[in-house]
C-alpha cells in the first residue's frame, strides 16, 4: 500500500483519481481485516464523497488532503452515523453532529472510510475491552495491538488504510502505534479540538494521527490542529505547515535531546532500553547535544492518573444512564432499577472498575486525600518537565517498557496492565505533545517504539527529530 | 425559656439573556416541550460547554449592585447526581471559587435599614423538568422536557442574618426590586424565573451557637417562604421546648395543607462529588470588565426614593410606593415633569392609576394613558376646570377609549360650574322642593346637609364646584329661621 503521500501525490499527478483509492481501500478492508478492525464501513459514502473529489481535483480546487482515505477511532463523532465507543451502551448510538478533526479533514477533501475498534470508552492497553471483541495485531495475531486506539494502529499495520485518528488519554495513540510497528503523535493538550471526541478524561484527551511514517502524520495533524471556539480549551496559536518543516534539513544545534536516566529500572525490558540507547548514541555520534536527565515525580504518575482520569470519568461517563439515548435495560421497574440494570448490562467490567474508583476519590472525605493531593502532584509533574526542557528541546524515552505481549496474558492483572503507560502517561498529565516512532525489533521480532516528547505547542521539534531517526536510522 | 430563629435563604435567579449559558440554544420559556435544544445543552456525547459572555455580565451586574467582591479568577465545577432531568449527570455550577463574595442588602426593619449579608453569587446551568401527565393518580410514566437545560443562573446566597419570617419576606421583596431594577431577570416565580430555598434553625436566647437547621423546599411564592418558615420555627420551637433533638433534613412545603413534609435526612443526602469542571478554563474578570458592567447599573431603588422626596417634595411613604418598580417612578416622573403639582400627581397615580392597574391585572408598562395626559389632568382640576369628582370619570373614559382628559371634559361638557348666580339659584330651588327635609335639618338633623348637596350636585349631573356650593348653602340654611 502507498504511503498517504504517495496517494495524494498520485491523485494529484492524475494516477488515480480518489474514487479508484477509495474502491481499492473498501476492497482490502473486506478482504484483509482479519484483525477486527473496522466496526463499521462506509462504503456507499466514501464513495460518493470520492467522486465529489474527483470533480474538484478536475476543476482545480480540491483541499490539500485530496486522495486521503482515512479511518476514525469510533470515539469521535460523525453525523448520521453511530460512535459506539466500543460499547455496549452507545452499541446502537447515531450522532447527530459531527466533530471538528472530521469536519477539518473532510473540508480538505479526505474521505473518512470507517470506523475502528477500540477499547470501550478509551479504556484500556490492550483493545481486550471493547464489547465488539479484541483487535489482533497484524504484527502477530496472537498478540494485543496495544489500546485504546488498537483498531486505528491496526489498521494502518495491516496497510487497510494510509493513516487513522486515534484518540490518547494516557497513551492511547502512542502505546498501540508501538505494539503495532507505526508511528503515531499525540499533540499538545488544546492543540486539536476535542468538539465531538467522546470524553474518557476530560483534561487529558487528546485526537491525533496515526500513520507510517512521521511525514504522513505530521500532515493530518496540520489539517485537524488549531483554535476551535466550540472548545474552549483548545488554544489560539499558529499551527505550522509541520510537514513542509520536515523538508528541510535538521539544524543538529537547533535540537538539544535529553533522555530519561533513572527510568531504566524496574520493569524496562532489556532488549527496548538497548534499541533506545543505541539510538541516543547514534544521535550524540550524529552531532546532536545529548543529555541525561531526570523527572523526580514521575514515579507518582500513574497513581496520580489513574486518581483524576478516573475522577472525570466517572462524572463523563454518568450520562450514559438509559433515559434519554443508548442501551436501556427494559422492564427494571423503577428509575433506580433502570439506571443500576441499564449500566451495569451496559457497560464491560473495566469501564465499570474506573467509575467506581472515580466515584470513590471524589466522594466527600476522600476528596483531599485523593483528588486535591493528586492535582498537587500532577503540578510536580509539570514542574520536573519544565525543569528538564530549560536544558533540552525533546526528550526521548521508550514509548513502553515491554514489546506486545499475548491476548489474555495481561487481561486478569490491571495494575500490571497500568503499568505498561509509565513513559506515556506522564506527557498527558503535563499535556505535552508526545511522538511514538518504530525503533526496531526485539530478537523474537517484534516492535519497539520510541518516544519523543516536546514542549508545549512544539510538535515541530518532535516532528523534525522523529523524521530524522526514521531517515537515517 | 424563649427561642431565636435564625434563617438563611438561598435564592436562584434565571438570568435573561438571549441564549443559554453554554451553548446558542434561546434563552426562552413556554416553548413545545424538547423544541428549544441542540446537542450541546442535551448533552450528547462529545459535546462541551462554551461560556455566554452574556451570562457573566449580568451576574457582575447584580453582584456590584448587592455589593459583593467579584473575583478575579473563578472555577466552574461539577456537581454529579443522577436525575432524568440532568442530561450529562451532572450540573455546571461554581463551588470552591465563585463569581462573587461578600455583598450586602438592606432591609427596612421597624423605620431604620437592617443589612443581611450576602454570602456568596455564583454562576450555574439549569437543569430540565421532569413532566408527570396530569389527571392520573397513579404514575405510570414519567417525561422529560429538556428546554429549561442549560438556561443561565445565578445563586444568591444569603447570610443568617435573618431573624423573623417578616423579615424573610422583606429580604426577597428587596432582592426581587433590585434584580427588576437591574434588569437582569424577569423574576416571575410562576414560571420559575426566581426560585428560593430556606434554611432556618433555633437557639435559646441565652446562647449565641446556633441551633440545628432544617432546608425548606418548594416555596413557590414569598407568602409560602414566610409561611413554611413560622411553620417551621413552630415546629422546632415546640421541639426544643420538650427537649427533642432536631435533625438535620430537608423538608418540602405543601401549600396545599399548610405543612412541610419531610424530603430527606441528613443520611440519605447526596453527596455532589464536586470537581472543577475540566472543560472550561478559569473565568477571569479583569477591572475593566467590571468597570464597563457599572456603568450599566441604573439609580438603584434606595437612592431613587431619596432622590424623589428631595427633588419633588413628597413624602416618603409615597416615594416609597413609587419606587417599588423602576417603571413605575419613570411614570411618575415623567407625569411630574409636564405637570406643576407634584404632590397631587404623587397621590393621583398611587390612587387612581394604581387601582386601575389592579383591577385590570395589568402593569405600570402596559397601561395605556401617557403621562402627559395625566398631568393634565391634574391641572384641570387645579384650575378648577374640572371637579375632583368628575376628574374620576374623565379618567376612566381616558382609560378606556383614550384621548386628552381636555377633549374628553370639552366632548361631553364637564366644566365646572363655578358661576355662583345659577349655583344660587339651583340651591333656591332645591331648599323650596324639600321643605320637609329643610325642616328636619332646621330641627337638629344635621346629616340632611348631604343629602341637599347630593341634590345640588344632581341637578348640575355633578358639574357644580363644590366649594361654592358648600359656601352658598351653608349661608343659605343658616340664614333660615329655626
Amino acid at each position: 500500500m502507498m504511503s498517504l503521500k504517495e496517494c495524494i501525490n498520485s491523485v494529484r499527478n492524475g494516477q488515480k483519481s480518489c474514487e479508484e483509492l477509495t474502491s481499492q481501500t473498501l476492497k482490502r478492508i473486506r478482504s484483509e481485516d482479519s484483525y477486527n478492525i473496522f466496526l463499521e464501513v462506509y462504503d456507499t459514502e466514501s464513495l460518493e464523497q470520492a467522486r465529489e473529489v474527483d470533480k474538484r481535483i478536475k476543476s482545480g480546487n480540491a483541499g490539500e488532503l485530496a486522495g486521503c482515505v482515512i479511518g476514525v477511532k469510533d470515539i469521535i463523532c460523525l453525523a448520521g452515523k453511530k460512535v459506539t465507543c466500543g460499547s455496549h451502551i452507545l452499541e446502537n448510538y447515531v450522532s447527530p453532529y459531527t466533530a471538528t478533526a472530521i469536519e477539518k479533514l473532510e473540508a480538505a477533501d479526505a474521505v473518512v472510510v470507517g470506523k475502528t475498534n477500540m477499547d470501550e470508552f478509551a479504556m484500556g492497553s490492550t483493545n481486550e475491552n471493547s464489547y465488539f471483541g479484541p483487535v489482533l495485531d497484524p504484527v502477530d495475531k496472537e498478540l494485543v495491538p496495544g489500546g485504546s486506539s488498537g483498531g486505528s494502529a491496526a489498521a494502518v499495520a495491516a496497510k487497510l488504510v494510509p493513516v487513522t485518528l486515534g484518540s490518547d488519554t494516557g497513551g492511547s495513540i502512542r502505546q498501540p502505534a508501538a505494539f503495532c510497528g507505526i508511528t503515531g503523535i499525540k499533540p499538545t493538550y488544546g492543540r486539536v479540538s476535542r468538539f465531538g471526541l467522546v470524553a474518557f478524561a476530560s483534561s487529558l484527551d487528546q485526537i491525533g494521527p496515526m500513520g507510517q511514517n512521521v511525514e504522513d502524520v505530521a500532515t493530518i495533524l496540520k489539517v485537524i490542529s488549531g483554535y476551535d471556539k466550540r472548545d474552549s480549551t483548545s488554544v489560539n496559536v499558529e499551527v505550522p505547515d509541520f510537514q513542509l518543516e520536515l523538508s528541510s534539513p535538521i539544524k543538529k544545534d537547533s535540537i538539544r535531546i535529553g533522555y530519561l536516566s533513572d527510568m531504566y529500572g524496574e520493569g524496562l525490558d532489556e532488549e527496548i532500553k538497548k534499541s533506545i540507547m543505541e539510538t541516543i548514541d547514534k544521535l550524540k555520534t550524529d552531532g546532536f547535544t545529548v543529555g541525561e536527565v531526570k523527572l523526580p515525580h514521575m514515579s507518582y504518575a500513574i497513581s496520580v492518573y489513574y486518581i483524576i482520569a478516573n475522577a472525570e470519568a466517572s462524572s463523563n461517563l454518568a450520562r450514559y444512564d438509559g433515559a434519554r439515548y443508548g442501551h436501556r435495560a427494559e422492564g427494571a421497574g423503577d428509575l433506580k432499577g433502570m439506571y443500576l440494570a441499564s449500566r451495569n448490562s451496559g457497560f464491560g467490567e473495566e469501564v465499570m472498575r474506573r467509575i467506581i474508583l472515580g466515584t470513590y476519590v471524589l466522594s466527600a472525605g476522600y476528596y483531599d486525600a485523593y483528588y486535591r493531593k493528586a492535582q498537587k502532584v500532577r503540578r510536580l509533574i509539570y514542574d520536573d518537565f519544565k525543569n528538564a526542557f530549560q536544558d533540552y528541546d525533546v526528550l526521548i524515552t521508550p514509548t513502553t517498557p515491554t514489546p506486545p505481549y499475548k491476548i489474555g496474558e495481561k487481561i486478569d492483572d490491571p495494575l500490571a496492565m497500568y503499568l505498561g503507560d509509565i513513559f506515556t502517561i506522564p506527557v498527558n498529565l503535563a499535556g505535552l505533545p508526545g511522538l511514538s516512532i518504530p525503533c526496531g525489533k526485539t530478537k523474537a521480532g517484534l516492535p519497539i517504539g520510541l518516544q519523543i516528547i516536546g514542549k508545549h505547542f512544539d510538535e515541530s521539534s518532535i516532528l523534525k527529530t522523529g523524521h530524522y531517526i526514521e531517515q537515517n536510522y | 425559656m424563649k427561642f431565636i430563629p435564625t434563617i438563611g435563604l438561598e435564592v436562584h435567579v434565571q438570568l435573561k439573556t438571549e441564549s443559554k449559558i453554554f451553548c446558542t440554544c434561546a434563552n426562552s420559556y413556554g416553548k413545545a416541550q424538547n423544541s428549544v435544544v441542540c446537542p450541546v445543552c442535551l448533552g450528547m456525547p462529545g459535546v462541551l460547554p462554551v461560556l455566554n459572555k452574556k451570562v457573566v455580565d449580568l451576574a457582575i451586574k447584580t453582584a456590584v449592585a448587592l455589593q459583593c467582591t467579584v473575583y478575579p479568577l473563578s472555577i466552574f465545577a461539577r456537581k454529579n447526581y443522577f436525575y432524568p432531568d440532568l442530561p450529562k449527570g451532572y450540573q455546571i455550577s461554581q463551588f470552591e471559587e465563585p463569581l462573587a463574595l461578600n455583598g450586602k442588602l438592606d432591609i427596612p426593619v421597624n423605620g431604620s435599614w437592617k443589612t443581611i449579608g450576602v454570602t456568596r453569587i455564583h454562576l450555574e446551568e439549569d437543569a430540565g423538568k421532569s413532566v408527570h401527565p396530569a389527571g392520573k393518580e397513579k404514575l405510570t410514566e414519567s417525561r422529560i422536557d429538556v428546554n429549561r437545560c442549560g438556561i443561565p443562573l445565578i445563586e444568591i446566597v444569603s447570610e443568617p442574618d435573618i431573624d423573623s419570617p417578616e423579615e424573610a419576606y422583606l429580604y426577597l421583596t428587596r432582592l426581587k426590586q433590585l434584580l427588576l431594577y437591574l434588569e437582569v431577570s424577569d423574576c416571575n416565580m410562576e414560571e420559575g424565573s426566581l426560585r428560593c430555598d430556606a434554611n432556618v434553625s433555633v437557639r435559646p436566647e441565652t446562647t449565641d451557637k446556633l441551633g440545628v437547621k432544617t432546608e425548606l423546599k418548594n416555596l413557590n411564592s414569598f407568602r409560602y417562604v414566610e409561611k413554611a418558615l413560622k411553620f417551621e420555627i413552630n415546629r422546632q420551637t415546640r421541639m426544643a421546648e420538650n427537649g427533642e433533638e432536631i435533625h438535620q433534613q430537608t423538608l418540602s412545603w405543601d401549600a396545599a395543607k399548610d405543612t412541610a413534609v419531610l424530603m430527606r435526612t441528613k443520611e440519605g443526602s447526596d453527596d455532589y462529588r464536586y470537581f472543577p469542571e475540566p472543560d472550561l478554563i478559569p473565568l477571569v474578570i479583569d477591572n475593566l470588565w467590571i468597570k464597563e458592567i457599572e456603568k450599566t447599573i441604573p439609580e438603584l431603588p434606595r437612592e431613587k426614593k431619596e432622590r424623589l422626596i428631595k427633588q419633588y417634595g413628597i413624602s416618603e411613604q409615597n416615594a416609597e410606593v413609587l419606587t417599588t418598580t423602576r417603571e413605575l417612578a419613570d411614570y411618575f416622573e415623567d407625569t411630574a415633569k409636564s405637570g406643576k403639582d407634584y404632590k397631587k400627581t404623587s397621590n393621583w397615580i398611587l390612587s387612581e392609576v394604581l387601582m386601575v392597574l389592579k383591577e385590570r391585572k395589568i402593569t405600570i408598562g402596559e397601561f395605556s394613558v401617557p403621562p402627559k395626559d395625566i398631568a393634565e389632568l391634574i391641572d384641570l382640576i387645579g384650575s378648577g376646570a374640572i371637579s375632583g369628582k368628575i376628574a374620576k370619570d374623565v379618567f376612566v373614559e381616558m382609560v378606556d377609549s383614550g384621548g386628552p382628559p381636555s377633549e374628553i371634559v370639552k366632548n361631553k361638557g364637564l366644566e365646572q360650574v363655578s358661576d355662583t348666580g345659577s349655583i344660587d339659584k339651583v340651591i333656591e330651588s332645591i331648599l323650596v322642593e324639600h321643605q320637609k327635609e329643610v325642616k328636619e335639618y332646621l330641627g337638629g338633623k344635621e346629616r340632611l346637609y348631604g343629602f341637599f348637596v347630593g341634590q345640588v350636585m344632581k341637578a348640575t349631573q355633578g358639574k357644580a364646584n363644590p366649594e361654592i356650593v358648600n359656601r352658598i348653602l351653608k349661608d343659605k340654611l343658616s340664614r333660615l329661621p329655626g
